[in-house]
Order: structure tokens, then C-alpha cells, then sequence
């Protein structure tokens, strides 16, 4: 199967807009549809990547975590190596330069790992723009080191302080700045959701991931994976790794949701696995969401803000119901549990987001062949998450060095 | 078929005697449905023409603060779509004269069912709906439903519209036009100027059918500005603050100072 970038994918998709948006949605695909058809921007966008964030990320041999499973080889995608800590900055790199081509004077994003939020911060400074980030009260505390850098890189915080607090409440927000400033505005959307085009183009911008992860299996391995597993928030990084395999139908491509305190109780963020997601319509596109049954969006949780959302890229929903994708979830405590392993034995601080991905691959990996590959996204490095790896070690070193530095009168030295 | 559906021919009709009309919005369900049935008598007694009643939704992603928090509370009380429909059943029986209309986001027509929600609306005595979310790219069963059933489609028209935009959304709208005095969500500020003037002038041209104004609308004199530029004013957000504040008293001395002055 091949995948066309449109705006509908089966039956999920579409742009479902307040009407003040539609000028800026026309101009903005027809901006995408230009780029897209111009090889001359993909070759300058190659190009800042590799100057500014170190693309191609490596593949690195995971030879402890093989060893210790005793099954398929485990590889990863060191997505955590980039610039800013994670993949979220090729997307960021690419509607930067749309937003410049579109005469934009401004930024604004939402966040909720904080990794898209510092990563549109980062390369507001870099290109120019004012910036505002929308985060939730939530996400805020729990990625507080990410809110320091986002404004010491010059971009204004935004807590919201109502609803859910978290990810979705950030995208409404972002959304009626927009409205109230559809001109100078880009809205750099994050992840592969939302109205058309932004699934269609963020997902575009992020294959360049399978992209290099294609070329080096060939090279390094003289062959494609067996499968691929990356988790999903919005869906950015697993499609963007997943998409330039769809068409190798004997590559396993596996989506890892959150499963938070469990598969059983209400406290996750499921939406593709075990039919936890129905057909809505909200935030401006049509998909599985997390919802009671007359439309109104349920609470998530995950312990990695990044994946604790109540909807889901149209176009997992789509591969997903076409039965190209398999789904899983993995709880709170498995995802501790494999960035522990991780740590220790490869010597990789992954990002509570990609340790649903790790977890998942331990999983898989002893009941496979030791021919077989697995192909895990790491979709960013975990030093945002020092505070919560913190409370989730119960670091008594740690908590005493937190203590003690609170206490300590705040001077500056300079 | 132009004007040929209900809502038109009222507003006509009422526009004889009145120089502006009023429509006054409320949430269903906040602060609560008792409330709410005060609130329909006192609007009406006051001078309301219209009633728009919003269904409650929990992404409101075109409304600002004050609509928005409204939304929430009353969802936290519970508030389902059923109890929306009841209640629209009771007040359009009192209040036969006047016109009623829904608004809401498109999942809740979409979960409950678009054939469902339309049919139960005209059932209900509902005249119209608004979907901000629901534009006519992505409508066909909507307007099927809503011409099945005389309920009149309202589409709004924003200022950074393009003529052609215009003139699409023209020819899916019924009743009225729902114009955007602003840029920007429900409850902020509006300039109600030169520029506001030139825009609703070509919006009429354009339009050919009943113009209704809305966004930042607080005060008798934004009212009177509007005055032969507009068919009818919508008043949201600042209804809510001033129930919010002064209770329905206060929310009939609103209505009466600004209906009064005309
Ligand atoms: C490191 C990391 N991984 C994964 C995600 C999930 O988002 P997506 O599914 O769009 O990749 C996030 C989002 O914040 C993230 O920061």
C-alpha cells in the first residue's frame, strides 16, 4: 500500500475549522503543496539539519539489551542525539522555513513534553520570530526544566490553567491565538494531527527519519528490519519512521500508545489500542478519540506528557483500520522500568516518551529469532525528565539535593 | 428559494417595527436549568427577539474565557445533549412568538448523530443551528438534514474573508448571516469603527439576507452603532458576566437599557 498525502486518509482527516481560519489554511497548503513538488526545498531543509541539529541520527547497536534478552538484535534510531533533544526539531526546522516563505512574523506552538515547545523556541531565536508556547499547568511542573530553556531561549510561556491542564488544552489555546491573529501567525503545529494539511505535512517533514533508517539498514545490515517499533503521542515520530516501510509489507510496524496505571483502569491515554478510541471530530480533524459517548473528551494520563492526549494522528487511525500497523501499550511502570534497563546497560537516557518504545521492544524481542531485527525510534534523550526520573527512583541523594538547594538563599554571581 | 425558510420571514417580519434585533445567547446547563428557564423568561420579557442556546462541549475551541469556563461547569454538572433538547422543548412551547436557534461544535452533532440531532431540533421548535466548527466543505449530510427538516443553516462570515469566500458561504446559509464584528474568539474587545462600517456594507451586498453581528458587543451604544447596519446584534459573553455579577435583575436591566433606548 502507498500512502498519498491528502486530506482525508479513509475516512479520517479533513479540516473542521472556525471560518476565520480558512484564509490561513489556504495559503498555508498551497504553501505545502509548493514546497512539496520543489526538491530544492528538501535539499535546504537535509541541509540545515545536518549543520544545525547533526542528521543523519546514527543507528546504534544495542549489543547489552540483545545479550540480555537473548532474541531478535535490538537496534535503535538515535533520534535523542539530535539538537534540542529530540525529533520534534525536524519539523520544526521545516515549518520554520514555510512560515518565512509565508512572510510570518510570529511563532506559537503548544507542548507538552516541552521537547516541540523548546525545539520552536530554539529555532525562533535561529530564524527570527517572536515566540509564544502554550503548555498546560500539568505539563509545565512535570517538564519544568524545558520551560526554563523555552524562555531563556527568548519565547514566552503560556500556563493554561483550565480543563485538562495538559496537551489538548495547549492546542485549543494555540488555536485561538491564531484566531486572534491569523496575519503575522504561524502556528507550528507539533504532531501529525489537526486540520489538513498540518497531519499531511508533519508527517512529510518527519519521514525523513525512515528515510536515513532505510539507507543505513541497507548499508550497515544488507537488510530491512523486521520491525519497527516507535511510540505515539500524536503520531510525528512513529510515522515518520514508520512511513518509507509501509510499502515493505514484511516489515512489523508497531504503534505503543500509554497504557498509564493500566490497560484495565481509566487512567491511560489509549486510543488505538483495545478499542479505547471512537470516530469523534474535534481540534479540527476527524479520528479516534478518547471520549464518552456523546462527544465530550475524557481525561488521560501518562506519566511521559508527551503521549497523554486524547487524539491520534488520522493517519495511524487510518494504517491502523488497514490493519498495516499493529498497536500496543505499555504502563507507566513498564516504560520506568525499561529506561532503568536502558541506563545501565547501553548506557542511553531515554526520554519517558521513547521508553514506551523500549518497553514494548523487551517485550518482543525474546520471542523472536536472533535473525530477526527490531528497529526502536528513540524519539528523545530523558534529561527533561531529571525531576521526574527523580521522584520515580525514589533518589534520596537526589531529593535531599533538591531540599537543600530550595533552602539556600538565590544569589546571582555574576 | 431565497428567504423562503422560517427564520427570514420572522426576522422581516420583526424588523418592521424594530430598528435592530436582539439576538441573547446562553449555555444550557450553566449555572444550571433552573436558572437557565429564568433566564429564556427574563431575556424574552426584556426584548430578546431571538434566543441562541449553546450546547455544552468540552473543546470550545472558538470561544473565549468567559463561553468557555460556562462550558466546562456546565458539563461538570453533568449536562447531557438529551437535557438540551428538553429543555429547548419547554421554552419554544412558552415562548411561541420568538425564535430559537442551537448552537454547538460539530462532535456533538456528529456523536449523537447529524440525522438524529437535526430531526430532534425541528421536534424540539428550534429554528436554526450554528456549528462554528462545521464549514460547508464538510456539510453535505448537515445541510441535507437541516433542508429536510426547516432547520436554517447559519455560516458566519469573518473579517479576513475573501469575496469569493463571501459569496460561497452565502449561498449555504439560511436565516441570516452570522458576521464576526473581529478578529479573534467570543468575549474580547471590539472597535466599532470605520473599518467595521465598510465591512458590513459589502457583507450586505453580498449576503442578500438578514446580517446578525456579533463578538464584543457590551454596551447600549455599540447596539446603537450598529443601527442600520446590521439586522440584528448578538450579545454573548457579556450576557453571562452580567448574570455572573448582578443575577437575572441585573440581566434584565441589561436587556431593557439596551432594547429601551429603541
Ligand atoms: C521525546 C518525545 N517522544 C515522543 C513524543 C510523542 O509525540 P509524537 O507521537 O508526535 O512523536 C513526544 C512529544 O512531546 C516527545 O517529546
Amino acid at each position: 500500500m502507498k500512502l498519498k498525502y491528502d486530506s482525508y486518509y479513509g475516512s479520517f482527516g479533513g479540516r473542521f475549522n472556525p471560518e476565520i481560519l480558512h484564509g490561513v489554511f489556504t495559503e498555508l497548503t498551497e504553501t505545502f503543496e509548493k514546497v512539496k513538488a520543489d526538491n530544492n526545498f528538501w535539499l535546504e531543509y537535509e541541509k540545515i539539519l545536518k549543520n544545525y541539529s547533526g542528521r543523519p541520527t546514527p543507528i546504534t547497536e544495542a549489543t547489552n539489551l540483545t545479550a540480555h534478552f537473548k532474541g531478535a538484535k535490538i537496534l535503535i534510531k538515535r533520534e535523542d542525539l539530535n539538537h534540542t533533544g529530540s525529533h520534534k526539531i525536524d519539523n520544526v526546522v521545516g515549518q520554520g522555513l514555510l512560515a518565512q516563505r509565508m512572510g510570518k512574523k510570529r511563532l506559537i506552538a503548544e507542548t507538552g513534553a516541552g521537547q516541540h515547545g523548546v525545539a520552536v523556541a530554539t529555532i525562533a531565536a535561529k530564524l527570527g520570530f517572536s515566540c509564544t508556547i502554550y503548555m498546560g499547568e500539568i505539563d509545565a511542573k512535570r517538564q519544568r526544566p524545558n520551560v526554563f530553556w523555552m524562555e531563556k531561549l527568548g519565547a514566552e510561556v503560556i500556563e493554561i490553567k483550565s480543563g485538562s491542564r495538559t496537551l489538548k488544552e495547549a492546542i485549543n489555546e494555540a488555536f485561538r491565538d491564531w484566531v486572534n491573529n491569523p496575519k503575522d501567525t504561524h502556528y507550528l503545529l507539533g504532531t501529525a494531527c489537526g486540520p489538513h494539511p498540518f497531519p499531511s505535512l508533519v508527517a512529510w517533514l518527519q519521514s525523513i527519519i525512515g528515510k536515513e533508517a532505510k539507507r543505513q539498514m541497507i548499508k550497515d545490515y544488507q537488510k530491512l528490519p523486521t520491525k519497527i517499533i516507535a511510540s505515539v503521542g500524536g503520531g510525528s515520530n512513529s510515522l515518520g519512521i514508520f512511513q518509507e516501510f509501509i510499502e515493505h509489507k514484511e516489515v512489523g510496524l508497531v504503534a505503543v500508545e500509554a497504557a498509564g496505571l493500566g490497560v484495565d483502569t481509566d487512567n491511560h491515554s489509549m486510543r488505538l489500542t483495545a478499542n479505547k478510541g471512537t470516530v469523534g471530530i474535534a481540534q479540527g480533524y476527524k479520528t479516534l478519540f478518547f471520549q464518552d459517548e456523546e462527544g465530550q473528551m475524557r481525561k488521560t494520563h501518562s506519566i511521559a506528557a508527551g503521549l497523554d492526549y486524547i487524539g491520534v494522528s488520522p493517519i495511524l487511525a487510518y494504517l491502523v483500520e488497514k490493519k498495516r500497523i499493529d498497536c500496543a501499550a505499555i504502563s507507566d511502570k513498564e516504560a520506568l522500568i525499561a529506561a532503568k534497563l536502558t541506563m545501565r546497560k547501553e548506557g542511553i537516557i531515554p526520554a519517558l516518551e521513547s521508553a514506551h518504545a523500549l518497553a514494548q521492544a523487551f517485550k518482543e524481542a525474546p520471542k523472536m529469532d536472533k535473525k530477526d531485527i527490531i528497529l526502536v525510534n528513540l524519539s528523545g534523550r530523558g534529561d527533561k525528565d531529571i525531576f521526574n526520573f527523580g521522584d520515580l527512583f525514589f533518589d534520596k541523594k537526589w531529593q535531599t539535593f533538591i531540599k537543600q538547594k530550595a533552602a539556600n538563599q538565590i544569589e546571582s554571581k555574576i | 428559494m431565497i428567504n423562503s425558510d422560517f427564520l427570514s420571514s420572522y426576522i422581516k417580519k420583526e424588523r418592521q417595527a424594530k430598528p435592530i434585533l436582539i439576538m441573547a445567547h446562553l449555555v444550557l446547563g450553566y449555572p444550571d436549568f433552573k436558572t437557565n428557564h429564568e433566564q429564556v423568561d427574563v431575556m424574552v420579557k426584556a426584548g430578546a427577539d431571538i434566543i441562541e442556546m449553546q450546547i455544552p462541549f468540552s473543546e470550545p475551541i472558538a470561544d473565549g474565557p468567559v463561553i468557555a469556563k460556562a462550558n466546562q461547569l456546565s458539563l461538570a454538572r453533568g449536562t447531557k445533549i438529551q437535557d438540551c433538547l428538553d429543555f429547548a422543548q419547554k421554552v419554544t412551547t412558552r415562548h411561541p412568538k420568538k425564535a430559537f436557534i442551537f448552537m454547538s461544535y460539530v462532535n456533538i452533532l456528529f456523536m449523537r448523530g447529524i440525522a438524529n440531532i437535526i430531526s430532534q431540533s425541528e421536534k424540539a421548535g428550534i429554528k436554526g443551528w450554528i456549528v462554528p466548527d462545521l464549514p460547508p466543505e464538510e456539510a453535505d449530510v448537515y445541510l441535507a438534514e437541516c433542508a429536510k427538516h426547516k432547520i436554517s443553516p447559519i455560516f458566519i462570515y469573518a473579517p479576513t474573508h475573501s469575496l469569493a469566500r463571501l459569496k460561497t458561504l452565502a449561498n449555504y446559509s439560511k436565516g441570516m448571516i452570522y458576521a464576526v464584528a473581529r478578529k479573534g474568539i467570543t468575549g474580547g474587545k471590539t472597535n466599532f469603527n470605520q473599518e467595521l462600517i465598510e465591512r458590513l456594507t459589502i457583507y450586505r451586498k453580498i449576503a442578500k439576507k438578514p446580517l446578525a453581528v456579533g463578538f464584543g458587543i457590551s454596551q447600549a451604544e455599540d447596539v446603537d452603532f450598529l443601527i442600520g447596519k446590521a439586522d440584528i446584534v448578538v450579545i454573548g459573553s457579556k450576557l453571562i458576566e452580567v448574570l455572573d455579577e448582578g443575577g437575572l435583575t441585573a440581566l434584565d436591566l441589561f436587556l431593557r437599557k439596551i432594547r429601551g433606548n429603541h
